[in-house]
């Protein structure tokens, strides 16, 4: 069990970690800046690459870093709230409700506003159906949530590839970065932000009775949690962090399924580290990931969430494999 | 006398649409223990938990110190009752002593974090159950009967006046069986604690319990002391099987005819 000092100690390094992430984010591109040119430009000096920092790279590392939290965030509820490690935020439908919104309004050509907000649509849609069903008979067990939430994004799935199968051909290479996850995309970088410090902010109170009901609902009803109302909240703030995220970059992959796992694996599974050292890491990565995607073959760039996966799976099989049994 | 620690009016519980306990009245006092005896599936758990408040009574209501169960924050129930249930899982790892620390919750406050002070109870419930020593193994390498050991210890932090037992025995060994039985029976007798407990062996119920509860599954349900309820008609009508009664010094043991 780590103290609070231990705790402290660790979301500081991995403040550090973010700093570090940042500083390569605003430094690395076709474009490269000195790290003296880039303090410079965030302290206002202006120089000729001061545009470059604030107007281009900035943005879209804090849009990175707001997903990648709100991903890691959502996961690690998702599997609290599932009791199943393998639960990431996408497992419940959302991703699926809010690729069918982006789909449609990609496929018709629609602007950029209307796609972030068909796609946000349809995540609170496949919200409010996951949970209308699953909640239908007052039981809502984990098993019954789970089940209705796969199938619904097993519909969605179906929708999307009927878009992708109709869609006009010039259209379709957008939709798909949109389904792997594209951080060029996302126009506005402050709602992810703000989302990940309320999803943070509301999640942490009840981060010990979280504790508990990873270890059963009753046992945790049984030392005093009021478990209805905490899977509620937990249900919805894991729902609109996915949902904002998704609306601002896409489906990213693998990084609210492993970051949780990471730290767990680093820092053990208080849930009281584990959600704001998961929002803090899955933000550092994301902005390395996005980073690299965008200059490992530029001009051209990468979708993200290709690398999001290449970068973490030999972290995570590291991280596995020195773990002693 | 103090109010009882706990008292159940009219209690009806049912299982989907079969009522397994009907119109109980029962009142257990501080330094009391109780056996809930019956057969598999006659709502003996299903009872206990709904003594605990985990479970709404079909009718009537359960007081827990005088104040209805089903009405109280789940927080306050939880200093008024520790109940232990009968399957563990975890799905992910924790070592022994965090489990036991998790007994603490009720007693901290939003923002705390568990204090030496906590530390030092939860290590002395793990002495007291045998489990010294083992604060750093994660709790998937334990055994089942160190997992139930484990859970036991968890209650005993949790440091409230009634205990409810879901099956206390199982998974474990005859001399911890012994142990376990003679740690809550001092309880009860130096903490003035109230024990609950579903058992399976009349024999170990007689010995370390005041009264018992049996039940029949039918809405039916016969208590009182141990010596006027657990008798071998009683019990071979309960179960369905013919037991011979041998009485030696004041213990009682059954045999299987």
């Amino acid at each position: 069990m780590p103290t609070r000092q231990r705790a402290l100690l660790i979301l500081l390094t991995l403040c550090l970690l973010a700093v570090g992430s940042f500083g390569m984010a605003l430094m690395a591109g076709s474009l490269r800046v000195p790290p003296g040119e880039v303090l410079g430009a965030l302290f206002g000096q202006g120089q000729d690459s001061a545009e470059i920092v604030l107007q281009l790279r900035l943005p879209r590392a804090i849009a990175a870093f707001a997903c990648g939290g709100l991903l890691a965030l959502a996961g690690a509820l998702m599997q609290v709230l599932l009791r199943n490690p393998l639960a990431d935020p996408y497992v419940l439908g959302i991703s699926g409700g809010a690729g069918v919104g982006a789909m449609f309004a990609l496929m018709l050509g629609l602007p950029v506003l209307a796609v972030d907000s068909l796609a946000f649509a349809g995540a609170l849609g496949a919200m409010f159906i996951v949970f209308g069903l699953a909640h239908g008979d007052g039981s809502w067990t984990q098993t019954r949530l789970l089940l209705t939430g796969v199938i619904v994004a097993a519909g969605c799935g179906a929708l999307v590839a009927l878009m992708l199968a109709i869609a006009d051909e010039n259209r379709l290479r957008g939709m798909l970065f949109w389904l792997m996850g594209d951080l060029g995309q996302s126009t506005q970088w402050w709602p992810a932000l703000l989302a990940l410090g309320v999803g943070l902010a509301l999640a942490m109170p009840f981060a010990r009775e979280l504790n508990l009901l990873a270890r059963g609902q009753m046992q945790a009803q049984a030392l005093g949690v009021a478990v209805g109302r905490l899977r509620w909240v937990i249900y919805l703030l894991a729902s609109l962090a996915t949902a904002a995220s998704v609306t601002t970059a896409g489906s990213i992959g693998f990084v609210g399924l492993v970051v949780p796992h990471l730290v767990r694996l680093a820092a053990g599974n208080d849930q009281r580290l584990l959600l704001p050292a998961s929002a803090l890491a899955g933000g550092s990565l994301l902005v390395l990931a996005d980073t690299a995607a965008r200059t490992l073959i530029a001009p051209q760039q990468l979708p993200v969430g290709v690398l999001t996966a290449l970068i973490g799976v030999p972290v995570f099989l590291f991280l596995l494999s020195r773990q002693p049994k | 006398m103090s109010a009882p620690l706990i008292e159940t009016r009219a209690l009806r519980v049912s299982i989907g649409e079969r009522t397994v306990i009907d119109r109980l009245d029962l009142s257990l006092a501080a330094g009391e223990r109780l056996a809930i005896l019956g057969r598999n599936g006659a709502g003996k758990s299903t009872l206990l938990s709904t003594l605990a408040g985990l479970r709404q009574p079909a009718g009537g209501a359960v007081l827990l110190d005088g104040e209805d169960a089903h009405l109280m924050p789940p927080r306050e129930t939880a200093l008024r009752r520790a109940w232990l249930g009968q399957f563990h899982n975890d799905p992910f790892g924790s070592t022994v002593l965090e489990t036991v620390l998790t007994g603490r919750h009720p007693h901290l406050g939003r923002w705390d974090w568990e204090t030496p002070n906590d530390a030092k109870l939860a290590c002395s419930a793990l002495a007291a159950v045998g489990l010294d020593g083992m604060e750093k193994r994660q709790i998937h390498t334990l055994s089942g009967g160190e997992r139930q050991r484990l859970a036991i210890a968890t209650l005993l932090v949790q440091a409230a006046p009634l205990y409810l037992l879901d099956e206390p025995l199982s998974h474990l060994d005859l001399n911890h069986q012994m142990a376990v039985l003679e740690l809550f029976a001092a309880t009860a007798r130096d903490c003035g604690a109230g024990v609950i407990m579903v058992l399976h062996d009349p024999a170990l119920a007689h010995r370390f319990c005041d009264r018992a509860l049996l039940i029949q599954g039918d809405g039916q349900t016969q208590c009182g002391t141990v010596d006027e309820i657990l008798t071998a008609p009683r019990l071979s009508e309960l179960y369905g099987y013919q037991l011979r009664q041998i009485d030696d010094a004041g213990r009682r043991c059954f045999i299987p005819e």
